[in-house]
């Protein structure tokens, strides 16, 4: 067959070492007796954009026998690629869709973590795109996909994930050259030598071990819960519901008390009846009202952040993510902006009543929150305020805020038991509305107000054909955006 | 100082007979003009050619010992103006510059010096940024050759091509007394390859030679009558020396040029992707050896009329093979062949793509038209690669990666100190509205991608103030908004956008983005800058500058992370009383050169023993509901979203990578948008001093005490459910 040159291209993102992956893989061709040319585009997309990065090796005992130099292509042509590395899950994903990667002779190399792309990490909900498909066209279009957490195994090695992508190559052996001369490149590159040949040879290592295709994402476990409510649980309510109802009570056992995570079952009673009566089964109006019962039961005030933020699992977790060491001193400092209504919520609901219906009373409370706070928690005076602001979780039920919370969810639920009857579909509808109730200040009150416009909107719904499918809309629009227009608009449609 | 250190490679600049080179396709050029015997060399950074500049900087020794003289031009057209050393003077001189908007910048220059012509070699290398990745309009570099009648050469994309097209410019150049451009692809410009070096050449004449003995010639000066005079001198006297020199040197080349009754004429720089292509199609081998006829212009203005007349007599047909539109070439080859009366037929963008880059599958495609209407013999469709067979539906699982797939568009670094400034200027939105905002060009036209949608117009380096002009506020009015960065403030926004503001008694508002380099190019130095540069002259204020012309409102915020500061700044400029012409200097460093200078000595600190603090920040997963706001404020890198650990929830949470630098930003965006209290500040103190030990034991104690009493009643709290339920 006539000589021609092995052809790798390399996805990477900006910043994320695909030129020095290049760069070890120029060397290591050169250094084994092969022209290796390298191209790439850098311009603008190096910050932070999407790099190809592409090289040709050729053989320069076939530049002897010729007698003639090779003409190297500057640029991947879809379907002529031998190797294919990807940084990351999307990047395969783009080589796949560029025509790269073909089951006659590309093998790809990919990482399957994820770095989320701009459109998936503004979404309001849930933006992010289906890693599990990823994997499969991977499966469906290479003639070897090789793909293994590359980022996580080379953090593990305290190094660069081109080092581990670098093994892997290597492990792989798709180039035809042998594991010291791929060592002896990364030797030749002087920098980091030592970190960078821990990485490579445990990406090394991870391909060379047999393992099937990752599985993208872990069940999550819920915190402890009271044992004679999880035996009511099991005793009483629909296996379906068990895992959802099992962390609302270890949810809201933490949130305030025991007592508080068994009023939480007397709620659902009534809807589980309904459930089962009117469902076809599986019970998910039982499981998604459970859902979000629990969520808004534990509403955030500021007695439930000063605890979170006080506990020392907390104080473990943040000194794991900072990576710091026993030989380390940790400071955490944390931003809050405490504003006068988010402090009249945890009086007692008089109180609070009369707080923010009193100028001159609030006036020099407004004063003191004007401005955002940070508290250094590791601090004992820090660690003081907030400790003592959780302590007020004794008084919460009488708190301003328990009370209207406590009004607006047994409306809701009263809502969703009367539709059950006439309209399942849309009672399930209604039983997913209080996701759009979350963030802190304005963020959360605007949450209310769209919760509000979609439950104001439900009379109306009601007198047209498909009120569920239609509710389901209008909350797709309201989480779409947040200046409001998209659910303005949508809000209109329905009444035109 | 660059943001890419040439320190170690420059050394290969010292290569001489008999080495081979290895190294990027800027490097060679950069040797190629020392062995050429340069006397001066200027230029203005930009993608593909930044690294020519940067690898200039770092071979100062080396450029010194050679006697060769090198500029960081404060523009494009000061670097073409530089080449009027070589008007007079036996002096070989090389400019480079991003084009074609270098060019468009530097034209003014360009014309002059083509139109009294050169005494020696002046060699223009453009970075043609023209494709997949450029960020400019598409444009050719061709046309301002044709206009100005420089010659324009395209040499094959190899290194060895390359150097020879440098040596033999100067020698064109010189030849025809004609400057001539040297164009450069992205891809050339950043391939890596080998090729056999030579010497280095110390100039014959030097600079001093010329400062010593100055000469004149008035005939050289673009007046009357002496420029109607270099008209006719261009196209009776220096356009056929340039051709013949062309034709006797055997600048272009062939290749099989008698095989077919057809043939491929390319531009040089196509050359390679060509090869490919007839590799592909089994009408060449790896080595270059065409099936196919071919004459490659590593010229391609003037084109030599002779040369094409031989390759096309006796051919029925011929593929011109010219990237970018529009078709100059494939006119000029048309005129020559009707006016000699040859009948070869030209295609070339009725086979080829009319628009956009040339890349193999666009070639491959218009090949195989080609030879199919004059030769379908030669053609094994049993062998033609994927690219050149009817497209196959991809299976389900293959396709269905479109929808999984998003664009990556550029977007502000980790820590980035330009973020915050749109960051508040979305804070200024939601209170007055949006506003009519002219951007330049820089790492801030960033802005008008998501997540910040700000910028409605851009219209060149330093004409973001300019491209305000024509919304001038009456009394009362909404003020439109101009952004520039330092770079473009020095390159002409100056004068181009504060003068012609002061000057016209506009009122509208200006914020210049001061990070302290020209950052979207690779970091270098500017007037501006606040490192010591002990060949430049730095840290001289824009906002000195900005009075200097006239403006009376000026405000500067040295720390642009300070968001609420920046809100407050930009609100008053909107809204203040008083009229004219405002600006505002927004500055902090840019966060890739800062963390360039910082990481190494932060890292030889830790290892002296010596305390240092690390700050990063987190989310607590606990505490953040999902929605994401911060995000949408802030798009930066390092801040983004992992799944919800809790199991109830199904919105993923804010989460913080490993690579967060502490800019400071989440904190500032939580307060000033009154966001959540989801953030903390993590200070990692290495090295820590006696007294941080004991502050940090003597709160630990207590803070330990009270959260064991914390989970004691929460394990109650469990245990005594029964009672409760």
């Amino acid at each position: 067959m006539a000589p021609r040159a092995i052809t790798v291209a390399i996805l990477a993102m900006g910043g994320e070492g695909g030129g020095v992956l290049a760069d070890w893989i120029v060397s290591l061709a050169e250094s084994a007796g092969y022209y290796a040319q390298t191209t790439s585009v850098p311009g603008v997309a190096q910050r932070t954009g999407s790099t190809i990065y592409y090289l040709e090796l050729f053989p320069e005992a076939a530049v002897r026998a010729a007698g003639q130099e090779p003409v190297l292509a500057l640029m991947p042509v879809p379907g002529e690629l031998d190797i294919v590395v990807a940084s990351e899950l999307m990047e395969a994903g783009r080589a796949i869709q560029r025509g790269f990667v073909t089951q006659d002779r590309t093998t790809l190399i990919a990482s399957t973590h994820r770095v989320y792309s701009m459109t998936e990490k503004t979404a309001a909900g849930d933006g992010r795109v289906d890693s599990q498909a990823l994997l499969e066209a991977g499966n469906a279009a290479a003639k070897r996909f090789v793909c293994r957490d590359f980022a996580r195994i080379a953090g593990e090695a305290a190094s660069v994930i081109s080092a581990a992508l670098f093994g892997a190559l290597a492990a792989s052996e798709a180039l035809p050259f042998s594991r010291e001369q791929f060592e002896q490149a990364i030797h030749g590159g002087g920098v980091g030598v030592a970190s960078s040949l821990r990485a490579f040879a445990a990406g090394f290592a991870a391909v060379s071990r047999e393992g099937a295709t990752p599985v993208v994402g872990g069940a999550r476990q819920p915190g402890p819960f009271p044992l004679d409510l999880a035996a009511r649980i099991e005793r009483d309510f629909p296996p379906a519901s068990h895992s959802i109802l099992l962390a609302g009570i270890a949810r809201l056992a933490d949130y305030q008390d025991a007592l508080y995570a068994a009023r939480y079952l007397d709620r659902l009673t009534a809807i589980r009846d309904a459930d089962a009566q009117y469902g076809a089964g599986g019970y998910p109006l039982l499981r998604e009202t459970g859902r979000y019962l629990a969520l808004w039961m534990s509403y955030e005030d500021a007695i439930r952040v000063a605890d979170l933020k006080t506990r020392g699992a907390r104080f473990e977790r943040v000194r794991r993510e900072a990576g710091a060491g026993p030989k380390h001193v940790l400071r955490i400092h944390d931003f809050v902006y405490p504003r006068v209504g988010e402090l009249a919520d945890i009086l007692p609901a008089p109180l609070g009543r009369w707080l923010l219906a009193t100028a001159w009373a609030r006036r020099p409370v407004e004063w003191f929150t004007r401005r955002g706070r940070v508290i250094r928690t590791t601090s004992l005076s820090g660690f003081l305020r907030l400790y003592v602001l959780a302590g007020l979780r004794r008084w919460r039920r009488r708190s301003l805020r328990f009370a209207r919370e406590n009004r607006k969810i047994e409306e809701w639920l009263a809502l969703i038991s009367a539709l059950a009857p006439e309209d399942y579909a849309l009672a399930r509808e209604v039983a997913e509305c209080p996701r759009l109730l979350k963030g802190y200040g304005d963020t959360h009150s605007r949450g209310g107000r769209d919760f509000d416009a979609l439950m104001g909107a439900l009379p109306r719904l009601r007198r047209l054909d498909d009120p569920a499918g239609r509710l389901r809309k209008l909350r797709e629009a309201a989480l779409g955006d947040d200046s409001g227009g998209m659910l303005a608009e949508a809000l209109r449609q329905v009444t035109a | 100082m660059a943001e890419r250190s040439f320190k170690r490679e420059v050394e290969k600049l010292r290569l001489g007979d008999g080495a081979v080179f290895r190294g990027e396709g800027i490097l060679a050029v950069t040797k190629a003009l020392l062995q050429a015997g340069v006397a001066y060399v200027a230029g203005y950074q930009g993608a593909p050619i930044s690294h020519l500049m940067d690898v200039l900087t770092d071979a100062n020794d080396i450029l010194q010992e050679l006697g060769v003289h090198f500029e960081h031009s404060a523009s494009e057209a000061t670097a073409a103006a530089t080449l009027a050393a070589s008007v007079h003077y036996p002096l070989r001189g090389a400019v480079t510059f991003k084009s074609t908007v270098g060019t468009n910048v530097a034209s003014d220059a360009l014309a002059n010096l083509a139109s009294g012509g050169v005494t020696g070699g002046a060699l223009v290398v453009v970075g043609e940024d023209y494709g997949e990745g450029s960020s400019i309009m598409q444009e050719r570099s061709h046309a301002f050759a044709m206009k100005s009648q420089m010659w324009l050469l395209d040499p094959r994309p190899n290194l060895p091509s390359i150097v020879r097209a440098v040596e033999q410019g100067f020698a064109l150049s010189e030849a025809s007394h004609t400057p001539v451009m040297l164009e450069l692809r992205i891809r050339a410009c950043h391939v890596h390859g080998r090729f056999a070096a030579k010497d280095n050449v110390r100039p014959r004449f030097t600079l001093a030679d010329a400062r010593e003995n100055p000469v004149r010639d008035a005939s050289r000066i673009v007046l009357p009558p002496a420029s109607y005079l270099h008209e006719r001198e261009k196209v009776e006297q220096r356009w056929p020396r340039a051709q013949r020199f062309i034709a006797e040197q055997a600048l272009n080349e062939w290749c099989a040029a008698d095989a077919q009754d057809f043939g491929i004429i390319l531009q040089g720089g196509m050359y390679n992707t060509t090869a490919r292509s007839l590799e592909l199609l089994s009408l060449a081998d790896a080595f270059g050896n065409s099936r196919v006829p071919l004459y490659i212009l590593n010229v391609t203005y003037p084109l030599v009329d002779d040369e094409i007349l031989r390759f096309c007599a006796g051919k029925r047909a011929v593929l011109l093979i010219e990237e970018g539109q529009p078709d100059f070439l494939e006119q000029n080859l048309h005129a020559i062949l009707r006016r000699a009366g040859l009948a070869a037929r030209v295609h070339g963008k009725d086979l080829l793509a009319g628009a956009g880059e040339y890349t193999a599958a666009v070639l491959i495609q218009g090949i195989v038209k080609f030879v199919e209407l004059y030769a379908p013999r030669l053609l094994d469709r049993e062998r033609f690669p994927s690219i050149a067979r009817a497209p196959e539906t991809r299976p389900a699982a293959v396709a269905a990666v479109d929808a999984q797939v998003h664009a990556r568009p550029p977007s502000f670094c980790t820590g980035c100190p330009e973020r915050p400034i749109f960051t508040a200027m979305k804070l200024v939105e939601r209170e007055l509205g949006q506003h009519h905002v002219s951007c330049d060009i820089g790492c801030h036209l960033f802005s008008i991608l998501p997540p910040f949608n700000i910028g409605a117009t851009t219209m060149g380096y330093g004409l973001g103030w300019a491209g305000a002009a024509a919304f001038h506020a009456p009394a009362g009015g909404k003020r439109a908004l101009a952004f520039m960065g330092d770079g473009g403030f020095w390159h002409n926004g100056l004068t181009s956008g504060v003068g012609n503001a002061v000057f016209n008694q506009s009122d509208s508002v200006l914020v210049v983005v001061d990070n302290s380099y020209t950052a979207a190019t690779g970091g270098q130095d500017i007037l501006s800058s606040q490192g010591g540069n002990p060949r430049r002259t730095t840290r001289l204020a824009i906002a000195d500058a900005v009075r200097g012309v006239g403006v009376k409102w000026v405000r500067t915020i040295t720390r642009t992370y300070d968001v609420a500061a920046m809100r407050d700044t930009l609100k008053a400029a909107l809204t203040s009383p008083e009229r004219g012409p405002k600006v505002i200097v927004a500055q902090s460093e840019c966060a890739l050169n800062q963390q360039r200078r910082v990481e190494p000595l932060e890292r030889r600190q830790r290892e002296q023993g010596k305390r240092v603090v690390r700050e990063r920040f987190g989310v607590d997963a606990d505490t953040c509901t999902g929605d994401h706001s911060c995000i949408r404020l802030s798009g930066c890198p390092s801040l983004t979203i992992a799944p919800n650990p809790d199991p109830l929830r199904t919105d993923p949470v804010a989460a913080v990578l490993d690579s967060c630098i502490g800019c400071g930003l989440c904190g500032e965006v939580a307060h000033a948008a009154i966001l959540c209290p989801s953030f903390y500040r993590a200070d990692v103190i290495t090295n820590p001093s006696a007294w941080d030990r004991f502050t940090a034991r003597a709160a630990h104690v207590w803070i330990a005490f009270l959260q064991r009493r914390s989970d004691r009643r929460l394990a109650r709290a469990l245990a005594a459910a029964g009672h409760g339920a």
